[in-house]
């Protein structure tokens, strides 16, 4: 039987772009261009190499987001994903963690899965707590945090590097994964890739389709507010100096000065 | 007064730091009642009552080691169940934010992660965060639910407050989904003797520049000089030379000392985004115009191999 994979990814603000706050203090996707959030190539990444090791698999890969989120989903096709899906909706604007958890989950269990693959977290909000919620929604095992992973008759084995120890984990399909950028550097998609992604079918759904009102997401559905955003002050220009023979010296007068030795 | 849950963060009954500050936080809000689970949670009693913890929920059992997360999420509900707590504090961890959220999720609550700052407010805890590699600051509320917020480590002093720390065993049973992910096996992390990088108030750094594994003892030896934990960029990870555990930046640690001190990193956004909070940035580049140098207080434009050396050498002088 065909295993069934899908990949959640995000579309977000270019980290090395000017990120800010629209008025309702919600992301500002006006000035600043968008991308699959990098840490989602490294689960695309992993999804393709498990499907590679598989009899048959069918990689799904797919997004919450407005309308130029087709972006983040062409560039997953485009790195051999088989097909994607789409939530869109003009209620969703402004939807947490929670909403998003909700509305992903709702879109997987529609899709069909066996094996659901998150990267470690967004580069944008960078909470990291999508994959277990999704876990918990969906009620099956969390094996998340992964730096390798590997699918085997059904079971799904991992290495999570944590604070204190490196654990190995198991657990049985269906299961969501989340993959870390120590997995494995993500392919760059192919001509032939880019090519191909464009014939591949990208499925719209909004929330009706996925039996979902519009209070349960968006900026009024949220579980959280953000009473204040505040540009942090730029840093008051330091002393430079060039080294010429005592840089060392001068750095350790300047830590005394200020009692870190 | 309103009772605040503190999750703890523990070894073997050994309490790591951030919990002790998440107690200095969970004070500002009412009553702090502890849980500890796992081997030694009851021996965690002592250090949290000295710092304010009024009453130690504890249980052991042998799910909480070798399950992943899930065992320590239902504990954690049979402990809110039991207290009806006005707020629930974490430490942000990669498996406290984990807890944390699947509890949120179970008892309808909103979430706020990686908190550097929190106070009491009308509408419940205000939390500030640092959003987009720490070029915003926001303050936020949970605005559904009981408060569910975890804390960065180095957020918050450590204080002591005397308390009864009363021990109490919490009665737990755990759900069909918590026996889902089998840990395996666990090798635990080689202690380097230096302090934990999220927790270490001096940090050094070594990137690119450092220009090989075999270089890092280099920057090894000025952290030691200061007491230091060593960190260090992606390149320098991604190229082998330094484990992924020491990384800072956006994919790694994101550490907030009072000293951070890089050598050989440029300074891409992906690193400030780790270490921008930092209170006095000092850093070591033979590239003049490396964005780095727009963060410090103090810096050296010149070559690491004799500034880093030199500016060791002295330290180790001046200490005597």
């Amino acid at each position: 039987m065909s295993l069934r994979i899908v990949v959640c990814v995000k579309y977000v603000p270019d980290a090395t772009g000017d990120r800010r706050f629209a008025d309702d203090l919600t992301l500002d996707r006006e000035d600043v261009d968008g991308l699959l959030s990098e840490l989602d190539e490294y689960a695309v990444e992993q999804a393709l190499q498990i499907a590679d090791e598989a009899d048959d698999a069918e990689i799904t890969v797919v997004t919450v987001g407005p309308e130029d989120a087709k972006d983040a989903l062409r560039k997953a096709l485009s790195m051999g994903a088989d097909k994607a899906v789409h939530v869109e909706d003009d209620d969703l604007h402004g939807t947490d963690v929670m909403g998003t958890s909700l509305v992903l989950a709702k879109a997987v269990e529609k899709t069909g899965y066996d094996l659901v693959i998150c990267g470690m977290a967004s580069t944008d909000g960078v909470m990291g707590v999508l994959p277990a919620l999704l876990a918990e929604r969906l009620g099956v095992p969390q094996v998340t945090l992964l730096s390798e992973v590997a699918v085997n008759g059904g079971v799904v084995t991992g290495r999570r590097d944590g604070d204190t120890a490196t654990e190995q984990l198991q657990a049985s399909l269906p299961a969501v994964v989340s993959v870390t950028d120590q997995s494995g550097e993500a392919r760059y998609p192919s001509f032939k890739g880019i090519m191909a992604a464009k014939k591949k079918p990208v499925e719209s759904l909004d929330l009706e389709d996925l039996e979902l009102d519009a209070d349960e997401v968006g900026l009024a559905g949220a579980w959280t507010a953000v009473d204040s955003a505040t540009e942090r002050p730029a840093r008051t220009a330091g002393t430079i100096v060039k080294d010429e023979g005592e840089g060392g010296k001068q750095l350790a007068e300047f830590l005394a000065g200020q009692k870190f030795i | 007064m309103a009772e605040v849950l503190v999750l703890v963060d523990h070894v073997d009954g050994a309490v790591r730091k951030p919990t002790l500050e998440l107690l200095t936080l969970a004070r500002r809000i009412g009553d702090p009642v502890a849980v500890a689970l796992g081997a030694g949670a009851e021996s965690t009693a002592g250090v949290l009552g000295e710092h304010g913890a009024v009453k130690v929920l504890a249980s052991d059992a042998p799910e909480f080691a070798d399950y992943l997360v899930v065992p320590k999420v239902d504990a954690l509900q049979a402990a809110f169940e039991a207290v009806s707590p006005a707020a629930v504090l974490v430490v942000s961890s990669a498996e406290g934010k984990e807890i944390a959220a699947r509890l949120a999720l179970r008892i309808g609550s909103g979430i706020i992660t990686d908190a550097t700052d929190l106070e009491a407010g009308d509408e419940g805890p205000v939390a500030t965060q640092a959003v987009f590699a720490a070029s915003y600051t926001t303050r936020s509320r949970v605005s559904r639910g009981v408060p569910v917020i975890t804390v960065k480590p180095n957020s918050a002093p450590v204080e002591p407050a005397a308390a009864a720390g009363a021990v109490e065993t919490l009665a737990v049973s755990f759900g069909e989904g918590a026996t889902g992910t089998k840990v395996v096996s666990r090798t635990p992390r080689e202690s380097t003797g230096r302090p934990e990088l999220t927790e270490a108030a001096i940090v050094v750094s070594g990137g690119r520049g450092v220009n090989g594994a075999e270089n890092f003892p280099l920057i090894e030896a000025l952290a030691d000089s200061l007491g230091a934990a060593v960190g260090a960029s992606r390149a320098a990870v991604d190229a082998g030379w330094y484990p992924h555990t020491s990384q800072v930046g956006q994919t790694g640690k994101s550490v907030s000392p009072q000293l951070y001190i890089a050598s050989g990193i440029s300074g891409a956004i992906q690193h400030r985004a780790g270490m921008q909070t930092s209170k006095t940035i000092v850093a070591i580049n033979k590239d003049a115009e490396a964005p780095i140098f727009e963060l410090v207080d103090y810096g050296v434009v010149g070559d690491l191999f004799t500034v880093v050396p030199q500016l060791t050498e002295e330290i180790n002088t001046r200490k005597g």
